[in-house]
């Protein structure tokens, strides 16, 4: 042995009260190279990493770091090693400048807090080759600023080894591009990476080995060279797994939910959707493809009626339905579920359990001061089995669960109100394949029962399997619908940057609008 | 009367009474800046009015005094970090029942000494001489002013002092930097090696001790007479209140400290004013007491709203982490 491991894990074992969430792993990490952590949600990828950014303490086992056995019991101990960690849930200080957030850990910063600490830090953010205003406040920037401020912290407490933990889950293709750019430049530089994702396509192209972790318990490491990804999905679930996405073909009825010339503008008042055409039909999945923050979430909130419709109207099985209450529209079918970036901002109560959650939407239909809980109990029970929700009871408070679990919650409420229209964002947003492949049953499911499916997604092959059609947005402007099958990744790459725009592809059908529209029926002739 | 003498005494009256809120303003900055929401105040200042008055007349020492103040404030101040930081407890219930218990010791000790022989403060030479008024030069003769604001008691400049000094500490210094990421985000702070726990016992100590000095200041201001009402009356929680309209900025709330005691002091003086100057004050003797002692409430309220409505993010001091409780492995 010519060099000792950047680092190794020899036995770790670390209990939650009776859930043991790493038992007896062993693993390591060569100086200089990328190891991917793989493993499905809750096999103990972050639990794990977080023993060595000082979060956790192992029950037993021992960590050595170049060779020599260290014990970690604090953050700081860790940043002493040369460590760093980017959590998932990025740890930064939302009012300070990005400097400030670098200096709160800088070791020798002198009493005096110095205006030429911006330039310092300035500095070092050329030094590492980033691009980032250190004046900027953290919440003023984008997330990929944020995940870059982290970088950049780590590197500049001088870590050695870096481990970053599900980062591509919340990054637009062309973000995740240039991440994995600075990846390789810092192995390059001879820095080691660790980096916990489970998404195959990118442990294949970013690692140079595997480690794979299922159930709290170490599996194999793998040369990313020698494997596959049927492999690796096959050790990480462990049993055979088709990585096929079913798109069943359905009888399509008449357009269910039709939007027409719809304005809706941001929290900010700019132009989030400008002037949008498109309609869903039932037994159909719409997809939505655009960059981040092309106006996919205020498009969701304005059809479940929390954000208001500036121009244009909203068609619902005939109806106007622009302006009604979000009350109103639920119970007209429509349902809207979106997992925002951090996973439990939006339509669940994290603190309530299981059946409170599922109380929230219907505690109106009972009647009388006092609510159902025998019956919201009943519908968690019915979502736990029918979904497989992992949970030790229906009264677990929704944020104990692991992500894919959460997900599955919030999407079996929608479902459970029998809507005939969902409308989902980013429904596998940070789930492993197997949760992933759950919800697509789910959604496909619904299909074949008649519903229409309107689905923002990311992941431009997930849509392409999954969807049927997809519309592709760029700064809020429809840059034409496309057939799923028909179409190919770069042709939605540059309908997403606005390279292309089809709108006019087919002179008698402008893009997004019915010939068979229920426009009209019942407001009398308004348009052709 | 002398009109000029009415206006002088005015002044010096807003200063004098209501420099204690200062230090409970500030202390509770101080706490909170750490993330910790502590709403004892009333009775840390309590604690550290009879113990700072008790230690102080025994030893015949203003400084002493002071001391003990301090030292009795920091103490209730452990005694909240043990209890919220170390056990996790729920910091308003905590601070709460620290009001109740500071309140309980003043009383207790007050009462045991009052039957045994209390302390007089006329009695003892140094701090009646210590807690005599010190004129700045130059700045003193200023007409009117200088009298009204540059001629007071040791503890006064003090306060300022501890004002001006929190506020260099909190937004000019490295340590103080760490203290704010601690009340913002303790995870990231601790994340970066900052030790949120040494952190937090610190400052709410540092806090409470200045409240305690406050609150031995108040019972100077009153002559350490003991009696069936508390010196601090109130004056804790409209401290707290301070805290908001200072916008967590120890210099504001030398402000805010002035604008609630100029009406506290209407209170007191609206009478006297109202007799000196009969045609343009003289309306102040028909306004009910009822509202001047309701108006340093109105005003915050009236400045909660005004600040609520022109809220932009990141202009508001108030700690985004304030009253949650941080364990490093909760998740």
């Amino acid at each position: 042995m010519s060099q000792p491991y950047a680092i190794e894990l020899k036995g770790i074992t670390k209990a939650f009260g009776s859930v043991v969430a790493n038992k007896n792993i062993s693993l390591n990490v060569k100086q200089g190279e990328i190891l991917a952590l793989l493993g499905e949600n809750g096999s103990g990828k972050t639990t794990l990493m977080n023993m060595l950014s000082g979060i956790y303490k192992p029950d037993s086992g021992e960590i050595f770091v170049e060779g020599k056995p260290v014990s970690i019991n604090s953050p700081e101990d860790s940043k002493r090693l040369g460590i760093g960690m980017v959590h998932q849930h990025f740890k930064l200080v939302d009012v300070f400048s990005a400097a400030d957030n670098i200096w709160i850990g800088r070791e020798k910063a002198g009493l005096r807090l110095k205006k030429n600490r911006f330039a310092l830090v300035e500095e070092m953010i050329q030094r590492f080759g980033f691009d980032l205003d250190p004046a900027k406040k953290v919440y003023n920037m984008s997330v990929s600023e944020k995940q870059t401020l982290e970088i950049i912290k780590v590197l500049s407490y001088g870590a050695k080894t870096i481990i970053l933990d599900e980062p591509t889950a919340v990054l637009t293709v062309q973000e995740i591009d240039k991440l994995f750019g600075v990846l390789r430049r810092m192995k390059a530089e001879g820095h080691s990476i660790i980096i916990i994702t489970h998404k195959l396509n990118e442990v294949m192209d970013i690692s140079d080995r595997v480690a794979i972790l299922r159930k709290g318990e170490y599996i194999t490491t793998v040369d990313t060279r020698e494997t596959n990804e049927q492999e690796l999905t096959e050790w990480m679930v462990g049993r055979k797994v088709d990585l096929n996405i079913d798109r069943p073909v359905m009888e399509k009825t008449r357009p269910l939910l039709e939007l027409r010339d719809v304005t809706i503008r941001n929290d900010e008042g700019a132009l989030a959707i400008d002037g949008v055409n498109f309609y869903i039909r039932g037994g159909e999945i719409l997809g939505v493809a655009g960059i981040a923050g092309c106006g996919q979430k205020e498009l969701c909130e304005a059809i479940a009626g929390l954000r208001p419709i500036e121009k244009g109207q909203m068609i619902h099985k005939g109806d106007n339905i622009v302006g009604l209450p979000p009350k109103a529209i639920h119970e007209k079918g429509i349902s809207m579920s979106f997992i925002p970036e951090d996973r439990l901002g939006m339509g669940l109560a994290p603190s309530l359990s299981i059946t409170d959650n599922m109380l929230l939407k219907n505690y109106a239909d009972t009647k009388g001061p006092f609510v159902n809980r025998k019956q919201g109990r009943a519908d968690a029970e019915n979502v736990i089995q029918e979904l497989d929700v992992v949970t030790p009871s229906t009264e677990t408070p929704v944020r104990r669960l692991s992500g894919g679990n959460v997900q599955k919650v919030l999407l079996g409420r929608e479902i459970k109100a029998g809507p005939n229209v969902i409308v989902t964002a980013y429904p596998v947003r940070g789930l492993d394949i197997n949760s992933s492949y759950a919800i697509y049953n789910i959604l496909n499911r619904q299909k074949q029962a008649g519903v229409g499916i309107l689905f923002v997604g990311e992941d431009l092959d997930v849509m392409m399997a999954l969807c049927d059609k997809i519309m592709v947005l760029c700064h809020g402007r429809l840059m034409g619908v496309v057939h799923a099958h028909k179409t190919t990744k770069e042709e939605l790459g540059l309908m997403m940057t606005g390279a292309l725009d089809l709108t006019d592809k087919y002179e008698d059908k402008p893009a997004g609008i019915a010939k068979d529209t229920r426009f009209g029926e019942k407001e009398g002739e308004e348009e052709a | 009367m002398d009109k000029l003498a009415v206006l002088t005494a005015f002044l010096h009256s807003i200063v004098v009474y209501n420099i204690p809120l200062l230090y409970g303003t500030v202390g509770e900055i101080t706490v909170e800046k750490s993330g910790s929401l502590n709403l004892g105040v009333e009775g840390i200042m309590a604690a550290g009015a009879i113990f700072g008055y008790i230690f102080g007349c025994y030893a015949n020492s203003l400084l002493v005094g002071i001391l003990a103040g301090f030292a009795a404030g920091a103490l209730c101040g452990l005694l909240f970090a043990l209890l919220t930081v170390t056990l996790q407890a729920n910091q308003n219930i905590t601070g709460l029942t620290l009001t109740t218990f500071g309140l309980g010791l003043y009383f207790f000790v007050g009462n045991s000494l009052k039957a045994s022989g209390w302390p007089v403060m006329n009695d003892f030479a140094n701090i009646k001489e210590g807690f005599a008024d010190l004129s700045i030069p130059l700045l003193s003769d200023i007409p009117l002013l200088g009298k009204g604001l540059f001629s007071h008691n040791i503890l006064v400049y003090l306060g300022i002092v501890i004002a001006i000094g929190m506020w260099w500490y909190l937004n000019k210094t490295s340590l103080g930097l760490r203290l704010r990421a601690v009340g913002e985000n303790p995870a990231a702070a601790d994340s970066v090696g900052i030790n949120v726990n040494r952190s937090k016992y610190l400052h709410i100590c540092l806090g409470c001790g200045i409240m305690g000095i406050g609150g031995y200041y108040m019972g100077l201001n009153m002559g350490g007479s003991f009696n069936s009402s508390c010196w601090i009356n109130g004056y804790g929680w409209i401290a707290v209140a301070l805290v908001i309209f200072a916008n967590w900025n120890t210099a504001l709330a030398i402000v805010g400290t002035f604008v609630f005691g100029f009406f506290n002091t209407l209170r007191v003086s609206g009478s006297s004013l109202a007799a000196a100057f009969p045609g343009a004050l003289g309306w102040l003797a028909s306004i009910p007491t009822q509202l001047y002692q309701a108006l340093p409430f109105i005003i915050t309220a009236i400045v909660l709203i005004i600040t609520s409505i022109r809220n932009k993010r990141g202009s508001s001091g108030l700690p985004a982490a304030l009253g949650l409780n941080y364990y490093r492995e909760d998740r």
